[in-house]
């Protein structure tokens, strides 16, 4: 098949023009190529996709909701640089060769100025050469095992290092130094599997086990059981996606009553509302954001959690990634006005630069407080939180502060306006204890 | 010693899982010679009729369960009517065109394979956009016993005692009911069995709503304990679509044989070297059952004792 010179949002614009103007009676043809040169200018384009059916629609639905009501708000108020955003928006369908296809279409054929894409670790992966080959601009929102250093990769949600960093160490000062892990059978929860290794090296406390499970396993009597057999003073589950979500119920019911620790559970699922207590009774959760977090721009009056159900009154949660998603488009924002122009090494500049955000833009900040872009690592250093669920699945905050992304920029030395690359590090390479 | 209480209890698990699993699936493959791909969606309507039974109309567990087993066999029937037999749609064709529009399903793997594909598809988004990408969820009853440092879920145990109960009702039914004899004549020999004085198309017809409403029956028995979403389906198909193929030409035998195998080896290869390699154990096991028992065990059973009787 050969491709047209038109790209097909032009022909579409185009002839889009070309209906309305041949309806008023005017020329048709010359009509609608005017309108479509003055558009491009007073525009600019944002792709958003995440997964709104298959295996992750139920993570990433809300991240593509609260793109949009980012968008939204900014629209309203005049746009960037006094230009209205355009949405490129499809739906995956948690399936990495379709995010491979429509990441294509996103950048050849309607050539966007920044990218959003992808609920897992798998699909970044599928992904990243594609944005690398064609230079794009590319968000990454989820929470993730970290170590990404990638010139035009901005992954931008809390990294495994930072999650397991604020929830781990509480955990071995409250319960004890005796830990079990639990993790889904891919990269995500390999590499989180080694950070409980490196942060119970460094809080002296020791693995006693670990499991690594399908992601389409939902029986969990045997995991249970060992467990009950290595009797640790807690576990550290790094479960992932509806299948998993069983094991809750199922160590419930099989009275196995011990506190967990969590990067995965309740922020991202809402595991708390959706199963009935107590199945998620005891689980400490370390995120930067879910709804329930407790700062006034969050829950109070207009706050996040407001806007968000006003213009989505039937969704049934606002979760960890949503944030992520909401306030990475107002760091685009910013860098977009800090550089003048939307050409993308520009912008990679401005948000080099290290973009702040307040509690308004960032809800995961208490007031008074920002969270930083680290120019460095493209990663932010968070402010991120434990919350713990109760015999109700009532959910309180029981620690917060702000932790920096500290593999990439200490570690690993990844510093990329000096040394661009694109490599994912992992702590084996560091560290002994995570082999 | 305590470890053979896990591994007995493991055992318990992995059958009832795969027998419900299988149940509904072997006896429209089985008997009928459907492969219905759209099994894990009639287990899906099962669980969330069953769920919603109790979270919105506050029916008892029990009474929301045997509605869930119900509603999908009606469900099954319309799927036999309006797909599988087209008798409705071929009826209306008849007053309007003259003539059918659809063949009959049976015993055309292939066709009926891709026909409820389509189903399957149709069901899953369809509950995606009715009732969104999750629903809240019941608790699991009857808690849990302990013995040692460990304990297991009741109600596990129970699925398994179900399980047993399930295979002997479904024997009963097809050898010992004359609604069974009638069935068993129409498989064998449609022709016959119809100048008999028997209603095949009826046959057909309850037979499937039968398969189906086991299979929402173990939509609903498994309610509590998976995750309510529109996928829920997909996690029973691999032990459904193995247990089938093991088990063989004789439906409720090559069932239990089957679970009974499957899930030794599933339960001793979790317990020992975890649940990933307990996976790999299982499909390993069917790998090599295909190769050498291509009948299945049930198949096997049946060329054995030919053989003795030839040499008597």
């Amino acid at each position: 098949m050969s491709r047209s010179p038109l790209s097909r949002r032009q022909f579409l614009g185009a002839s889009g023009a070309a209906l309305v103007t041949g309806l008023a009676g005017c020329s048709a043809g010359e009509g609608g190529t005017s309108t479509d040169t003055a558009s491009s200018t007073d525009t600019l384009k944002i792709g958003v996709l995440e997964d709104q059916s298959g295996n992750f629609a139920l993570v990433g639905d809300p991240k593509a909701k609260a793109s949009m009501l980012a968008i939204e708000e900014i629209n309203a108020n005049g746009g960037i640089d006094g230009k209205q955003i355009e949405t490129f928006q499809r739906d995956p369908q948690s399936d990495n060769q379709r995010y491979q296809e429509l990441t294509r279409t996103a950048i050849n054929e309607e050539n966007v100025d920044a990218l959003w894409a992808g609920y897992s670790s798998a699909t970044r992966e599928a992904i990243r050469p594609i944005i690398d080959r064609n230079e794009q601009l590319y968000f990454y929102t989820t929470q993730y095992e970290g170590g990404v250093c990638d010139e035009f990769t901005f992954a931008v949600g809390p990294t495994a290092r930072q999650q397991l960093g604020i929830v781990l160490p509480y955990l071995v000062e409250e319960f004890g130094p005796d830990i079990y892990t639990i993790a889904a059978d891919y990269n995500f929860g390999q590499l989180s599997a080694d950070w409980v290794k490196v942060l119970a090296n460094e809080n002296d406390a020791n693995v006693l086990g670990e499991e690594f499970i399908p992601l389409s396993e939902s029986s969990f009597g045997s995991t249970i059981n060992r467990i009950q057999e290595a009797d640790p003073d807690f576990v550290m589950s790094m479960l992932v996606g509806a299948n998993h979500t069983s094991f809750y119920e199922q160590k419930a019911s099989a009275g196995l009553d011990i506190p967990i620790g969590t990067s995965t559970a309740m922020a991202q699922g809402y595991e708390h509302r959706r199963l009935d207590a107590p199945a998620m009774a005891n689980i400490y959760a370390g995120v930067n954001y879910m709804e329930e977090v407790p700062t006034d721009s969050n829950t109070g009056d207009g706050g996040f959690v407001d806007r968000y159900f006003e213009m989505y009154p039937d969704a049934p949660y606002l979760n960890e990634e949503a944030e992520t998603n909401y306030f990475s488009t107002y760091m685009y924002k910013k860098a977009v006005e800090q550089a003048g122009t939307t050409e993308q090494p520009e912008v990679i500049d401005a948000l080099e630069s290290g973009i702040e955000l307040g509690t308004e833009e960032a809800p995961e900040v208490p007031e008074g407080e920002t969270i930083r872009l680290d120019g460095a690592t493209h990663h932010v250093d968070h402010h991120m939180w434990i919350m713990r669920a109760d015999d109700e699945h009532n959910v309180e905050a029981v620690e917060n502060r702000q932790i920096p992304e500290t593999f990439l920029s200490e570690t690993a030395g990844c510093n990329l306006p000096e040394n661009p690359e694109q490599t994912q590090y992992t702590p084996v390479d560091y560290y002994e204890e995570a082999e | 010693m305590v470890n053979g209480i896990n591994l007995a209890l493991q055992f318990l698990d992995s059958f009832a899982f795969i027998v419900l699993a299988a149940a509904g699936l072997a006896i429209i493959f089985g008997i009928m010679g459907v492969i219905n791909l759209a099994h894990g969606e009639f287990i899906l309507i099962g669980a969330y009729t069953a769920t919603l039974a109790v979270t919105q109309l506050g029916l008892p567990l029990v009474v929301a369960m045997l509605v869930g087993g119900l509603v999908t066999g009606l469900f099954g029937i319309l799927t036999e009517r309006v797909i599988i037999s087209g008798a409705w749609p071929n009826y209306i064709s008849q007053q309007t065109l003259g003539r059918d529009i659809i063949e009959p399903l049976y015993d055309r793997l292939a066709d009926s394979m891709v026909a409820t594909f389509g189903l399957s598809l149709i069901l899953t988004q369809g509950a995606r956009i009715r009732f969104g990408n999750s629903i809240d969820q019941i608790a699991t009853p009857f808690g849990a016993i302990s013995y040692g440092e460990f304990s297991y879920s009741t109600y596990r145990i129970v699925l398994a005692g179900v399980s047993i109960g399930l295979l002997l009702a479904t024997y009963y039914l097809f050898t010992r009911t004359d609604f069974g004899m009638r069935a068993r004549a129409t498989i064998q020999d449609k022709e016959t069995a119809q100048a008999m004085g028997v209603n095949t198309d009826r046959m057909y017809m309850l037979t499937f709503g039968f398969g189906s409403a086991l299979a929402g029956l173990t939509g609903a028995l498994f309610a509590p304990v998976i995750t309510m979403q529109p996928t829920l389906g997909d996690q029973f198909l691999v032990e459904a679509f193995v247990a089938v193929v093991v088990g063989g030409p004789s439906v409720v035998l090559g069932t239990a044989l089957s679970g009974g195998v499957l899930g030794a080896i599933l339960a001793t290869f979790s317990n020992l070297y975890g649940t990933f390699i307990g996976r790999i154990a299982l499909l390993v096991a069917a790998l090599i059952a295909l190769r050498f028992l291509p009948d299945g065990i049930t198949g096997f059973i049946e060329q054995l004792r030919q053989r003795r009787q030839e040499s008597d």
